[in-house]
């Protein structure tokens, strides 16, 4: 037992030492964990942001090094603030679409027949469906008060794809000796699937975990923007909307700058989710390694 | 199959939207009878009969109606417009079309022929810089690119309008200044999906044709003497292109669903426009009426690039 564990231990070292050896995966996994200690460390460092109608809308200066909002706020100060809900909506948006196309897809997979008719039709029908739309709707069914709940809204209409995908692997992992031995053996289907085919998944999921992320950062902003979201706290999408609809960012007006900084770095953590994915699937993809 | 997703989707779409927060009887029957002087429940009365809807009778009931409606045409009544939906529909329809037939069309043809041309140069450079474009356009949503267009080309520069779809000076029609006006307002909307997307096909072009190149059929044409161009277009092209005509439904879908930010962003009055104004004031009808159309022209989208594939392949073409 001790000897499996070490055994899956091995394997995530061998998981990260691939992502540095990818040129792309590092620049990728270095943008990410950038991001990751700005929404770690970021509230822990700065204290609560208090408004100071005194000094609004002013340029970047010496003192506020990317200027200030239409309440006097420091922009800078309020974009790492922002990192942490940004990331938390994305990951629980990841993490749901990945568990439900990992449920469907493996058991539509592996029971086969009339489960697997019925759970495809059902996958089918939400890939029908554009995306986008149906998450403005369920945003007003379902009232979005915290991350977790906006991460839920977002990740229920982003894992038709996935599913389906993982369950194709699963139909060609089915038939490997190694499966077919475990069947024979006697071992319980939990099992197969938690010791057997799970493992395999494991890099193609995490590519599309970080793909599902990029696109649900893409829908939350988006959803922000239309003002469907009565979000309260500190987001990225929060201050593209404020920007937009209060400042008149298009304008020409100073505060351009409060409308450019959370696109810039919107636009570079998607770039690390994107190299990232692309380097992690390359690495992973013998195939595609040139 | 169509059909049945098409049901499973509206029944689907029907049973949220009934799920939803916030009555619109009782906001209407409150303006009724603080603006008629009315007791509430003669305004609520009053206020069924005006919307045609009554939260009293069961879902289902009212499922069944409105599938019965959907059959013989009727979609109801928008309670914001005070008009037949399907009238609205009919009228959004086109812009969507219009804008999103376009820039599919234009980013498509631009990334199979700069994804051939690639392949074949295998230049260093270009590469790079496919990449670079990708890299920039692929992690910035396109209605941030729209907002940016807008900026740079509506209000610094002053080139093109941003906002609606034909100016308010001409009168539509089949006129000239109309058809004009109408391409001018469509570039802004056009350019956002355009540069959003064209990198995609260029990547997958590119990837089709690099694999078609390095086929048998293509060395014994080389070697059959035919000319570069003969072999680009009908033995490399052909072959790369016939796998990503199932992505353009993809697309298409993709395209579709982002069109309520890109419509509401140029107040461009297609599908995508209604659909945020009917979730903005809690018009169910209308609500139905564009995820309905929605989801039709996305699956006819998909059963059309099923015909244009196998049009398209001589392999299915024979059975």
């Amino acid at each position: 037992m001790k000897n499996a564990r070490n055994g899956r231990f091995a394997g995530v070292k061998a998981f990260f030492s691939v992502i540095w050896r990818n040129p792309m995966s590092r620049m990728g996994f270095l943008i990410l964990l950038a991001f990751l200690l700005m929404a770690v460390l970021g509230p822990v460092v700065i204290p609560d942001l208090k408004s100071d109608y005194a000094h609004r809308l002013q340029p970047p200066s010496a003192q506020h090094w990317l200027g200030t909002d239409l309440a006097g706020k420091d922009t800078l100060l309020q974009l790492i603030l922002g990192s942490r809900d940004v990331l938390l909506v994305a990951a629980y948006a990841g993490l749901f679409a990945v568990l439900i196309a990992a449920a469907i897809g493996i058991v539509a997979g592996l029971q086969g027949g009339i489960v697997d008719r019925v759970l495809m039709l059902f996958t089918d029908v939400v890939l029908t469906m554009p995306s986008f739309p149906v998450t403005m709707i369920l945003s007003m069914v379902i009232r979005i008060t915290d991350p977790l709940v906006f991460g839920l809204v977002l990740g229920l209409w982003s894992w038709a794809g996935l599913a389906k995908a993982i369950r194709s692997q699963v139909l060609t992992l089915k038939h490997r000796e190694f499966i077919e031995a475990s069947r024979i053996m006697g071992i319980s289907k939990i099992n197969i699937i938690l010791y057997d085919v799970l493992p395999n998944l494991v890099s193609y999921i995490a590519v599309n975990f970080i793909s599902i992320m990029k696109g649900a950062i893409t829908s939350s902003v988006g959803l922000m923007i239309l003002g469907l979201v009565p979000f309260q706290g500190n987001h990225w999408g929060v201050m593209i909307q404020v920007a937009i609809s209060q400042t008149g960012a298009l304008m020409g007006s100073a505060s351009m700058v409060y409308f450019l900084a959370p696109v810039a770095c919107l636009m570079l953590f998607q770039l690390g989710c994107y190299f990232f994915a692309s380097g992690l699937d390359e690495a992973l993809n013998p195939r595609l390694r040139s | 199959m169509p059909l049945v997703t098409i049901l499973f989707a509206i029944v689907a779409m029907f049973i949220v939207i009934q799920n939803m927060p916030g009555d619109p009887v009782e906001t209407l029957a409150a303006e009724i009878s603080r603006t008629e002087n009315l007791e509430m429940e003669l305004a609520y009365a009053k206020a069924k009969s005006v919307l045609n809807y009554d939260p009293d009778v069961p879902v289902v009931q009212r499922l069944i109606g409105y599938l019965g409606g959907i059959l013989r045409g009727n979609l109801g009544d928008s309670l914001a417009y005070r008009k037949p939906v399907l009238s609205l529909v009919l009228g959004a329809l086109p812009w969507t079309l219009l804008v999103l037939s376009v820039s599919l069309t234009l980013s498509f043809t631009v990334g199979v022929v700069a994804g051939l041309f690639i392949a074949w140069k295998r230049k260093r450079w270009m590469n790079a810089l496919l990449n670079l474009w990708q890299s920039i356009f692929g992690s910035v949503p396109d209605y941030i690119i729209a907002y940016l267009l807008i900026f740079l080309f509506a209000v610094t520069l002053g080139w093109l309008p941003a906002r609606g779809p034909y100016s308010a000076t001409v009168t539509p029609g089949f006129n000239l200044a109309f058809i004009g006006s109408v391409m001018r307002h469509a570039i802004l909307p056009v350019l956002a999906y355009f540069l959003t997307t064209v990198a995609n096909w260029t990547i997958g072009m590119r990837a089709n044709a690099l694999g078609s190149l390095g086929e048998d059929y293509v060395a014994y044409a080389r070697a059959r003497g035919l000319s570069q161009r003969r072999i680009l277009i009908h033995y490399v092209g052909r072959n790369s292109i016939l796998p990503m005509i199932t992505s353009l439904a993809i697309s298409f879908g993709f395209m579709f669903g982002g069109s309520p930010l890109i419509e509401n962003l140029f107040l461009y009055p297609g599908v995508g426009y209604y659909l945020n104004q009917a979730i903005a004031r809690r018009d169910y009808p209308l609500m139905q009426g564009m995820y309905f159309i929605m989801i039709v022209v996305v699956v006819l989208s998909g059963v059309l690039a099923e015909k244009l594939y196998t049009v398209l392949n001589p392999r299915l073409r024979e059975r």
